[in-house]
């Protein structure tokens, strides 16, 4: 399936041509090939990522390929006959520059000329910065990194998760489910969750503690070193020190452009787009990597979840394609950790209180309300896909008559 | 053309309720319901982007 660099297309000029050339071969860009497909596009598409698998999607990372229930393979995103079907050259390459005059992307398969560029390059993780033994560290990105830290799982009795995002908490949540002493280790004191921040941090922090994680959630670690084969010494504030078999970072991702310095493009916390996508003049950016502007929601940013990386991959196809515009869909994202699912729709402003409209034992729907106006922004279901469904039409409901408030 | 929906592959991830409401319901797990077996042909896009959308690929709109 994979399509090494075809030196018999070197034109004259030395470079290889696509109508559509998209950079990042992960669900932005494979969802933007696949979304022109759809919409009629019948010119030459070429999909360069510089992960030789097929491409696969990250969600089951720190969920089932972690947990073990899937092998590996079985976070493909398609078949490799799905992906033939899209009559698309499929390169296992690395972007390493961007010259905007010339419409050029400068690979390590070649130079590549092409008609619209589609950047979807994503994120990458976090390193803890300049620490001895800090390569020991592992992160969860890609499927590699899955399989690496499953096996470290399996080989290490305790486990020390930094971070306390929703990553932290997922990979937490699977090494205790493995059997492993879990500790997390924070430094604002408190545990967020995508878009509605820190306002889930009582139930979460209640959830890790009923599965026996350790939260230390104010314990920012000021030092690291190895200790025995595998090990690490983590020191903290005022020389206390911990030891750990196995050492997991979840700091954070950042959006993937080195290879596009020096092009012009604003590059601040990712590709700066319009609200169509839009970078420059035949530029797009999708996904992680990308922050779009949506003037009805506050400053350009990027979301970071899956649902936004097909969505905007779509929009980019149709607006190649000439349709007219959308309106933005809310960002919705799930989660799932110590076997509750969380579900997370719309929006969670610093204004607006996230209390319950719906509690049941360990189930719960949250509700983010304005407080004078009562207008829902957006909704929480914890444990409960059922009800968050019926809740999240408040969300649709609120959304339409703004203007007011 | 039948919507099927593997439950056993499922996630919960509730995705296709997101973008096809009247097609598809999770159960108190999460676990997909399918509620139109047969979409009629103006629902057939949002049943294809369920299924492309589905992060377990549980889901099949069969020919
Ligand atoms: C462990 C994990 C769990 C997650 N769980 C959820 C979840 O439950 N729900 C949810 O909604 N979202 C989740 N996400 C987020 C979701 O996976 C991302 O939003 C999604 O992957 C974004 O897709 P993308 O294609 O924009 O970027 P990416 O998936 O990051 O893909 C970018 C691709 O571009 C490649 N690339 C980068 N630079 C270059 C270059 N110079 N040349 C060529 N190729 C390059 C990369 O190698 C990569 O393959 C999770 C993410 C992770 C890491
Ligand atoms: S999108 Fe797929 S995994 Fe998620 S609830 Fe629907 S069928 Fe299940």
């Amino acid at each position: 399936m994979l399509v090494s660099s075809r030196p018999d297309r070197d034109g004259p000029a030395g470079a290889h041509r696509a109508d559509v050339l998209i950079v990042g071969a992960s669900l932005a860009g494979l969802s933007t090939a696949e979304a022109l497909r759809a919409e009629g596009f019948s010119g030459s598409i070429a999909l360069l990522g510089e992960e030789g698998d097929p491409p696969y999607g990250r969600p089951p990372l720190s969920k089932q390929v972690l947990e073990g229930t899937w092998e590996p393979d079985r976070a493909a995103l398609r078949t490799a006959e799905d992906v033939r079907a899209l009559d698309l050259e499929l390169l296992t390459a690395r972007a390493l520059g961007l010259d905007v005059r010339c419409g050029t992307v400068c690979t390590t398969a070649g130079t590549w000329r092409y008609g619209r560029l589609v950047i979807a390059t994503g994120a990458r993780a976090v390193r803890p910065a300049d620490m001895t033994g800090a390569e020991r560290v592992m992160v969860l990105r890609t499927l590699e990194d899955a399989v690496r830290l499953r096996a470290a799982l399996a080989e290490s009795r305790t486990v020390a998760v930094l971070g306390s995002g929703v990553l932290a908490s997922e990979i937490a949540s699977a090494a205790r489910g493995a059997g492993r002493r879990v500790v997390l280790l924070g430094r604002s004191g408190r545990l967020g969750i995508g878009s509605p921040g820190l306002c889930l941090h009582d139930r979460l922090s209640e959830l890790h503690r009923r599965h026996g994680v350790t939260l230390r959630l104010a314990a920012p670690v000021r030092g690291m070193a190895p200790d025995g084969r595998a090990g690490m010494r983590i020191v903290l504030d005022r020389g206390e020190e911990l030891r750990s078999d196995l050492v997991v970072a979840a700091l954070g991702a950042v959006p993937a452009t080195e290879w596009l310095h020096g092009s012009g493009l604003d590059l601040t916390d990712g590709v700066l787009c319009d609200a169509q996508g839009r970078a420059a003049p035949g530029i797009f950016a999708v996904g992680d990597v990308a922050r779009w502007e949506d003037a009805a929601r506050g400053p350009a940013r990027r979301i970071g979840h899956q649902s936004a990386a097909i969505d905007q991959a779509r929009r980019v196809a149709r607006t190649m394609c000439g349709h007219a515009p959308e309106p933005p869909p809310l960002p919705f994202f799930w989660s799932r950790i110590h076997g509750t699912g969380i579900q997370v729709y719309g929006d969670f402003p610093g204004e607006a209180r996230l209390r319950p409209i719906e509690e049941d034992g360990d189930r719960a729907v949250l509700a983010s309300m304005h407080a004078r106006t009562g207008r829902v922004h957006g909704v929480v279901g914890w444990n409960a896909p059922k009800s968050f469904r019926r809740a999240r039409q408040l969300v649709d409901r609120d959304r339409r008559p703004i203007a007011r408030e | 053309m039948p919507l099927i929906a593997d439950t056993t592959a499922c996630v919960g991830a509730g995705q296709c309720a997101l973008v096809a409401e009247d097609l598809f319901d999770q159960d108190d797990d999460g676990i997909v319901e399918v509620l139109e077996r047969d979409p009629a042909p103006e629902q057939e896009a949002d049943a294809r982007r369920a299924v492309a959308l589905c992060p377990a690929h549980a889901l099949r709109l069969d020919p």
